[in-house]
C-alpha cells in the first residue's frame, strides 16, 4: 500500500512547487514519511540532486540521497536506515550535482517541518465501508432471525454425510481421523475447523466411538483437545475420553504427513476428516487415505487444494461451506442466520461485478473513457 | 463458569474489535498496539510448545510402554528429537555447527524431499481417476485437462494461446468465485467469534 501511495505522490510531482523547497506530510501513513519537493534547476550542467536532512541543528545536514535526474522535483523521505517519527522537527536542503557529482548550487532549503501521524487511513476506506456493510447485514440477519422469521438453507452432502461417516466408522469398529490442517490458531480456517472438531467430537462419543486428531502446531493442540475433552463431557460420556486420541506430531510439514499417513495405514480409520488449512500435503494425505479404503470428507478455503481434494475425497466442502459448517451442524438459528446475510452480500456483489463489467465494455465500444471518468467523478465526487 | 466462559469472551469481544479498529489506524500508539498483540502470540505459542512436546513423549513413552511391534519407531522418535535437541543446545557451534548442520542436511532434507516427491506420483493416480469421461462435465474437464497438459510440454507450444486463455478467463473466473465466498465466510466467522455467538472452539456447547 505505501508503495502504490509513493506512486500516487510520484505522479503528483508534475504539478508545480511555489519557489524553493517545501516540504508536506505524507497522508495515511504512521508519520514515518513526509514529502519533498522543489523546482527544478536551470543549470544546464546539472545531471540531478543531492537531498540532505537536518535533524538536529547542532549536528548539521547529512546525506539523505540522490537523485539521478534533473527533471525530478520530488522526494519521498521513507529510509528505514534514516528512520523518521512523528513529532520530529527537520529540515532539509537541495543542491543541484553534475555528472561529476560536484555541487553546482544550493536550490534552497526548507523550514523546520515536523511530520504527524494519521488517525485514518484513508487509503483502507473502501475495505472500511465493505466491513461495515458485510457487518450490518449479518446484525440485521441474527436480529431478524431472532424475530422468529425461519430461513431456509440448502444441502450440503459433505456435511449430511458426517453422521453416516461417524456411524460406519462404529459399526466397523475403526477410529475417526479429524486433521485439522497445518493452519495456525490465528487462521480462520483453522477456527472453523475446530467448530466443527466439537460437534464430530460429540456424535464420535455419543456413537461410543473413537477420534484420532494429530496435531501440528502446539497452540492448535492444546484447543482441540480442550474441545475434544469438552465434547466427550457434553455427550455424558467423560470417562470414554482417553488423552492420546488427541496429540502433538511436529511442526515440520513434512514429518507430520509421514506421520498422518503412518496413522492410516496402521490404524485404518474407517473415516477421514480433512478440515482446515491445507498445503502440498493435501494430495499425499488424501490419496492415501483412498488407498486405506476410508470415507472421506475434506474442506479447505486454501483454493489450489481444492482440486485434489475433489479428486480423492468422497466430499469436498469448497471454501465458504467450510465457514457455514458449524452452523450447518449446529442448526442454531443465531449462526444460521450469518449465512444468510452472506449470500445476500454475494448477491450484492454479483450485482456490482455484472453491472461495472457491463459499464466497462460500454466504455470501450460505445463512450470515450474520460467522459465516463468525469460522470463517475461528478457523481462520486472524485477528485 | 466466569474464568472458563464469561472471560474469554469477555477477552475476545474486547481484543476482536481493537484488532479491527486497529486496521484503520496507521498511528504509531495503534501500529505498536499490533506488534505487542504479536509478541504476545509468539510467547504464548513458547509456552504451547512445552504442552505439545509433553503430549509427543506421553504418546511415544506409552507406545513403548505396549511393547508391540511399532514401539521401536516411538523410541526412533524421542531418540530424535533429544539428539537433534542436545546437539542444537549444548554442541559445538549449537544450530550453525558442524554435527548439526550435517544431521539437518543429510536426514532431514533428504526425508524432505522424498516425502514431497511422492506428490509425483499421488499427481499421476489422482489424474487419472479425475480424468474419467463418466458424464458431459467430465468429460469438458478431461478434455481442458489434455489441451492444458500438451500446452505446458515442449512440442504442445502451438496450444500457447487458449491454454493461457483458459488459465487467464475460466480458471481465474472460477477461483475468484470462490475466494468471494471464502472472503464473506471469513468476515461471517470472524464476527460471529467476536459477538460470543460462535463458542465451538472453547469447547462445549453453553
Amino acid at each position: 500500500m505505501k508503495i502504490l501511495t509513493i506512486s500516487f505522490a510520484l505522479l503528483l510531482s508534475f504539478s508545480a512547487v511555489s519557489g524553493g523547497v517545501s516540504v508536506e506530510d505524507f497522508p495515511n501513513d504512521d508519520g514515518s514519511s513526509l514529502i519533498v519537493r522543489w523546482n527544478s534547476t536551470v543549470n544546464t550542467e546539472a545531471a540531478g540532486y543531492y537531498v540532505y536532512r537536518q535533524d538536529n541543528p547542532e549536528d548539521g545536514y547529512f546525506l539523505l540521497s540522490r537523485i539521478a535526474s534533473p527533471a525530478e522535483t520530488l522526494f519521498v523521505d521513507y529510509d528505514p536506515r534514516y528512520p523518521l517519527s512523528a513529532g520530529m522537527n527537520v529540515s532539509y536542503k537541495i543542491v543541484a550535482i553534475s555528472h561529476e557529482e560536484e555541487e553546482l548550487e544550493i536550490l534552497g532549503e526548507s523550514s523546520v517541518f515536523s511530520s504527524s501521524a494519521s488517525f485514518f487511513n484513508g487509503t483502507k476506506t473502501n475495505t472500511f465501508f465493505a466491513t461495515v456493510i458485510a457487518f450490518g447485514l449479518i446484525l440485521y440477519f441474527i436480529n431478524t432471525i431472532k424475530k422468529g422469521k425461519s430461513l431456509f438453507i440448502r444441502k450440503i452432502a459433505g456435511l449430511d454425510a458426517l453422521d453416516e461417516a461417524v456411524g460406519r466408522a462404529t459399526e466397523m469398529g475403526r477410529p475417526v481421523l479429524y486433521v485439522t490442517g497445518l493452519g495456525y490458531m490465528e487462521d480462520i480456517a483453522t477456527v472453523a475447523s475446530v467448530n466443527i472438531l466439537g460437534p464430530v467430537a460429540k456424535k464420535v462419543a455419543e456413537y461410543e466411538s473413537t477420534i484420532l486428531v494429530p496435531n501440528f502446531d502446539p497452540i492448535v493442540y492444546t484447543v482441540t483437545s480442550e474441545v475434544v475433552k469438552e465434547a466427550y463431557l457434553e455427550a455424558g460420556r467423560p470417562d470414554a475420553y482417553n488423552p492420546d486420541q488427541v496429540f502433538f506430531i511436529s511442526e515440520h510439514q513434512f514429518a507430520y504427513v509421514a506421520a498422518v499417513n503412518g496413522i492410516m495405514l496402521r490404524e485404518k480409520p474407517a473415516t477421514n476428516l480433512f478440515l482446515g488449512m491445507f498445503y502440498a500435503e493435501s494430495l499425499l494425505l488424501a490419496e492415501t487415505g483412498n488407498q486405506t479404503g476410508a470415507i472421506q470428507i475434506a474442506g479447505t478455503d486454501a483454493v489450489t487444494q481444492l482440486p485434489f481434494f475433489v479428486t480423492s475425497c468422497d466430499y469436498t466442502l469448497i471454501g465458504e461451506e467450510l465457514y457455514a459448517a458449524s452452523a450447518y451442524l449446529s442448526r442454531d438459528p443465531v449462526l444460521c442466520a450469518t449465512i444468510k446475510a452472506q449470500d445476500i452480500e454475494k448477491g450484492l456483489l454479483m450485482i456490482l461485478l455484472v453491472s461495472l463489467s457491463i459499464l466497462s465494455i460500454l466504455n470501450v465500444f460505445f463512450f470515450k473513457s474520460d467522459i465516463v471518468w468525469r460522470l463517475i467523478s461528478a457523481f462520486f465526487r472524485v477528485e | 463458569m466466569f474464568l472458563k466462559r464469561t472471560l474469554p469472551l469477555l477477552i475476545v469481544f474486547l481484543l476482536g474489535l481493537a484488532m479491527i479498529i486497529q486496521f484503520y489506524i496507521p498511528h504509531p500508539v495503534s501500529q505498536n498496539f499490533y506488534d505487542s498483540m504479536a509478541e504476545w502470540v509468539r510467547i504464548s505459542g513458547a509456552f504451547a510448545l512445552i504442552l505439545g512436546l509433553s503430549s509427543f513423549f506421553y504418546v511415544h513413552t506409552r507406545k513403548l510402554a505396549r511393547k508391540n511391534k511399532d514401539s521401536f519407531y516411538s523410541g526412533v522418535a524421542i531418540l530424535c528429537l533429544i539428539g537433534m535437541a542436545g546437539i542444537g543446545i549444548f554442541g559445538r557451534g549449537g544450530i550453525n555447527g558442524w554435527l548439526f548442520s550435517n544431521l539437518y542436511r543429510s536426514i532431514i532434507v533428504p526425508l524432505d524431499a522424498t516425502m514431497f516427491s511422492l506428490l509425483s506420483f499421488y499427481i499421476a493416480s489422482a489424474a487419472f481417476k479425475a480424468f474419467k469421461a463418466r458424464n458431459a462435465m467430465a468429460f469438458a474437464l478431461l478434455v481442458t485437462a489434455i489441451i492444458v497438459m500438451l500446452g505446458r510440454v515442449s512440442f504442445g507450444s502451438f496450444l500457447d494461446g487458449i491454454v493461457e486463455w483458459i488459465l487467464v478467463y475460466p480458471n481465474t473466473a472460477a477461483q475468484r468465485g470462490i475466494i468471494l465466498g471464502i472472503g464473506l465466510g471469513m468476515i461471517a466467522t470472524s464476527l460471529k467469534i467476536i459477538l460470543g455467538i460462535e463458542r465451538s472452539y472453547l469447547g462445549g456447547g453453553d
